[in-house]
């Protein structure tokens, strides 16, 4: 073995000393795994009951689009993520997934929310309609022929979350200007930046009403 | 999402009571924040406590001419609520300058209470921050602060609150009602939220096991209602956090200012009341001269970072235009 410089050795030293942590902490957890008296003791401090609560699904009935589904979800499952991949409703988007970007937007008894940001378990019961749910069969809501009319996008990724929202804003009345609808319609963000052909769209359908 | 137990709790007494056999529980009402937090994993609750079936909606006028609101009405609900818009319309301001629609209609009015800061050295869990885990440091103090405060921090944390409902609840002279395992209390407002010192991870005043259930505004503040203001300064004109805000909130007698309330949010650990502004205001004539001394004394005391000396040109000039629109 060749003679080492001090400071190769020290370096040495630092990753034999990581190393042998390493060691010595994955030999710990390899112990704790396989311990007979730990599995004793989960079971003494119900820590089986625990973990098995953790991964407990809750029963949850709701109505999507009129149609009424009983599913059990895990607590941390979001509605967004019911929707997506319980129910294969995908055209509620997952953009940014922390309530910033809106692509996510759903209506919950009658009212716009981020469902990327309310857990499933806490819509139990609740009326929820989602883009699929805006057609009338083959008719398109005025909404959506209005987005086609004005070219109210581009790629369509905020799409369905830009128009779930602009349904609700025509409903809260908040289209008395271009700078009001600007104002609450913040929530949906367009990456392409189809906002002005967006207003337009809201305009025309909020003009059509009676 | 990290994994964690969930209950639905329909009495208050069953929530406190989760809070007091569970240290790691945490209640769960609109989520927009806490949800978040557990999906960046900087809260890792045990159980979630779903508050939501507590029958704390409600709006209303109570015996003493109090408006009472529940804990769990939305933050739309009662912006938009037609006495809020009556009797106290900085509120329903405030309340719309922040977030968004979507979140608005989830968030309550005691989560917005509970809201953390949005230190991105809090939400990113690879950096030190001992809000997050006490201890670690301070990685605004020496980083990028551009967002961060200019009153009352400490050499442990330059976080500020980050909302625009409780600058305006604080103006208003809101009361806090709670409710734990020994009884109720009532919090007032400039007392609910703390100043970080030596605990940055304790926001506010409110023990663990206790469980918010109304803020009421005072008959007082309705005198208010005819003149008041809340600008908000942020990065783009809609839906981010504020940089400065400023609550103004004037009883005017002609031209002259009878009382005067006024709060700054984005610049403390707290929703930021100026009470030396606001006694300097009492009595005097509503000019521009007036305002741009009141807001001088309101900055006294400020201390800026390395990003964040913008601020000091910013926030009086934010008060100033604010008694402006306010007496106007």
């Amino acid at each position: 073995m060749s003679k080492k410089t001090g400071g190769e050795s020290s370096n040495d030293e630092l990753l034999t000393g990581s190393r042998r942590d390493f060691l010595k902490q994955s030999s710990l957890l390899s112990a704790i795994a396989l311990s007979p008296g730990t599995i004793v003791r989960a079971a003494e401090n119900q820590w089986d009951e625990k973990f098995a609560d953790v991964a407990e699904k809750i029963p949850v009935t709701l109505e999507v689009n009129g149609v009424s589904y009983s599913v059990k979800v895990e607590p941390r499952v979001t509605l967004l993520d019911l929707l997506r991949e319980e129910l294969h409703l995908t055209g509620s988007k997952k953009g940014c997934d922390r309530g910033q970007c809106g692509a996510c937007t759903v209506h919950v008894n009658g009212v716009r929310i981020n469902s990327c940001l309310s857990l499933a378990v806490t819509n139990d019961g609740k009326k929820i309609t989602t883009i699929e749910g805006l057609a009338n069969g083959d008719q398109l809501h005025p909404m959506q022929e209005a987005f086609i009319k004005h070219d109210g996008f581009q790629c369509g990724y905020c799409t369905s979350g830009q128009i779930m929202s602009a349904v609700a804003l025509v409903k809260e009345g908040r289209t008395q200007s271009r700078e009001q609808i600007s104002e609450f319609m913040s929530g949906n963000i367009c990456r392409c930046g189809a906002y002005s052909n967006i207003v337009k769209a809201i305009q025309e359908v909020k003009n059509n009403q009676v | 999402m990290n994994p964690f137990q969930y209950t639905r709790s329909s009495a208050a007494a069953g929530a406190i009571q989760s809070l007091v056999r569970e240290p790691q529980a945490h209640l769960l009402a609109g989520g927009t924040n806490l949800i978040d937090l557990v999906k960046m994993g900087v809260v890792v609750p045990e159980r979630l406590v779903d508050i939501n079936p507590l029958p704390l909606k409600s709006v209303e006028k109570v015996a003493n001419g109090s408006l009472r609101i529940g804990a769990l009405a939305t933050n739309s609900e009662v912006a938009d609520h037609p006495l809020v818009l009556q009797d106290y319309p900085l509120l329903s301001l405030a309340i719309n300058a922040g977030a968004s629609p979507q979140l608005r209609n989830m968030a309550t009015v005691g989560g917005n209470l509970m809201q953390r800061t949005r230190c991105n050295y809090f939400f990113d869990t690879t950096m030190p921050c001992n809000k997050r885990a006490p201890g670690t440091g301070c990685g605004a103090l020496e980083g990028y602060n551009r967002m961060h405060a200019l009153f009352g921090a400490s050499d442990h944390c330059i976080a500020v609150n980050p909302s625009d409902m409780n600058v305006a609840m604080v103006a208003l002279d809101a009361v806090v009602h709670v409710k734990g395992p020994k009884g109720e209390r009532t919090i007032p407002f400039g007392e609910f939220h703390r100043l970080p010192g030596d605990h940055p991870e304790r926001d506010n005043t409110l023990q663990r096991t206790e469980l918010i259930t109304a803020v009421s505004l005072p008959a007082s503040a309705v005198a208010f209602k005819g003149h008041v203001h809340y600008l908000k300064v942020r990065d783009r004109s809609s839906y981010a956090f504020a940089l400065v805000s400023a609550a103004a909130a004037l009883d005017m007698d002609g031209t002259t200012i009878r009382q005067a309330r006024l709060a700054m949010g984005g610049v403390a650990h707290k929703p930021w009341r100026l009470h030396a502004a606001e006694a300097f205001l009492k009595g005097k004539p509503a000019n521009a001269a007036t305002f741009r001394q009141a807001a001088e004394i309101a900055m006294q005391g400020a201390k800026a970072y390395q990003y964040n000396k913008f601020k000091l040109t910013l926030a009086p000039n934010a008060i100033v235009q604010a008694l402006q629109t306010a007496s106007a």
